[in-house]
């Protein structure tokens, strides 16, 4: 496998499997509080509308022209990327809380106990069906779409969704295993890596699509992703630092009030 | 018409997200990675250039405030009041 071709399964494999963990974590959690059957239904009905939408979405996406997809995509990919990094040098650094797994999977939980019973002619529990299906239906979107602009863009949606099938065949696989909350994944890190991998591929064919020339060509992947992670990481150290300051001066400064 | 909005929200949430500055500026980068490339002028340095830029200005955007706090060599943040607080 050459190296932009080990790239982007690499990234592929990534951002899918930090999709199936946030799909997997609700299914679990509607499976758990409500009813097992009701969430398999509502999970086997999402990936059906997740099949239809590939397959009426793949072959026109394959017949649009690389450099307008590039371009779309590519600012697509950009500030997707962008967001992705800015939330995650935000949590490592401590100016946002770690997105917590088992914490989410108690919320989803608590919130899904709560709710009345109404059986329906889909499933025994209407509740614990329409939590999987909108879960599996929305982290999928992400997975199709993932799929479908880095493979059309790389001329090859077969290795990205090989790379999207173990991901999500991993994660459920493992995820149902323990039939809980994959908390020892570690979600942050992978979001971290995610994000540098969709900026990196964004500034690519962003700038491919726009009409610029990158020396080496594809080769030029491979300076970008290291040189992306670099400057993030970089970012995160400055903010760290920073972000200890702010932390010591919130935890003095209530020591301040008692005195009247 | 809520249901309209509603749809609009989420599109401009799953699109665009929670800094429209990052958005705006990546549209920015594009057209002129394109008018340069238009002039013949080698262009494949400008997207990096504009993450540079973008990615800090994202970042102090979301904390508020400055990406460094302003701080002169060799000078701490000012000592706050101590740890115990005072007696009543």
């Amino acid at each position: 496998m050459s190296g932009p071709a080990a790239a982007l399964f690499i990234a592929v494999f990534l951002a899918c499997a930090v999709e199936a963990v946030e799909a997997t974590t609700i299914v679990l959690a509607a499976g758990t509080a409500r009813d097992w059957r009701s969430a398999g239904i509502g999970t086997g009905a999402a990936l059906a509308v997740l099949a239809v939408i590939v397959a009426a979405l793949g072959p026109a996406v394959t017949h649009i022209p690389l450099t307008a997809l590039r371009v779309v995509v590519g600012a697509l990919l950009l500030v997707f990327g962008l967001q992705w990094i800015r939330k995650a040098i935000l949590r490592a650094s401590g100016h946002k809380a770690l997105h917590d797994e088992e914490k989410l999977y108690a919320e989803h939980l608590a919130e899904a106990k709560e709710q009345q019973s109404r059986r329906t002619f889909l499933a025994p529990d209407w509740y614990g069906f329409t939590l999987a299906f909108k879960g599996v239906l929305l982290e999928g979107l992400e997975v199709v779409f993932i799929v479908l602009t880095f493979g059309a863009n790389a001329h090859n949606v077969g290795l990205a969704t090989i790379a999207a099938a173990c991901a999500v065949v991993i994660i459920a696989t493992v995820g149902f295993a323990v039939r809980a909350p994959l908390a020892r994944v570690p979600e942050n890190t992978l979001k971290f890596i995610v994000g540098i991998m969709l900026t990196s591929f964004g500034v690519f064919w962003g700038g491919e699509g726009a009409g610029a020339h990158w020396p080496g060509s594809d080769a030029a992947l491979l300076v970008i992703i290291p040189a992306v992670a670099l400057f993030a990481i970089g970012l995160t150290a400055l903010l760290r630092r920073t972000g200890t300051d702010e932390a010591i001066a919130k935890m003095r400064e209530p020591a301040r009030e008692p005195a009247s | 018409m809520n249901k309209l909005r509603a749809f609009g929200a989420f599109w401009y949430d799953f699109v665009i997200g929670d800094d429209w500055v990052v958005a705006a500026g990546v549209v920015i980068g594009l057209a002129a990675t394109y008018g340069l490339h238009k002039a013949g002028v080698p262009a494949w340095w400008l997207l990096p250039v504009l993450l540079v830029v973008l990615l800090p200005l994202s970042l102090s955007r979301a904390i508020s405030g400055p990406l460094l706090p302003p701080r002169t060599r060799g000078q701490r943040s000012s000592p706050a009041s101590p740890r115990t607080p005072p007696a009543s």
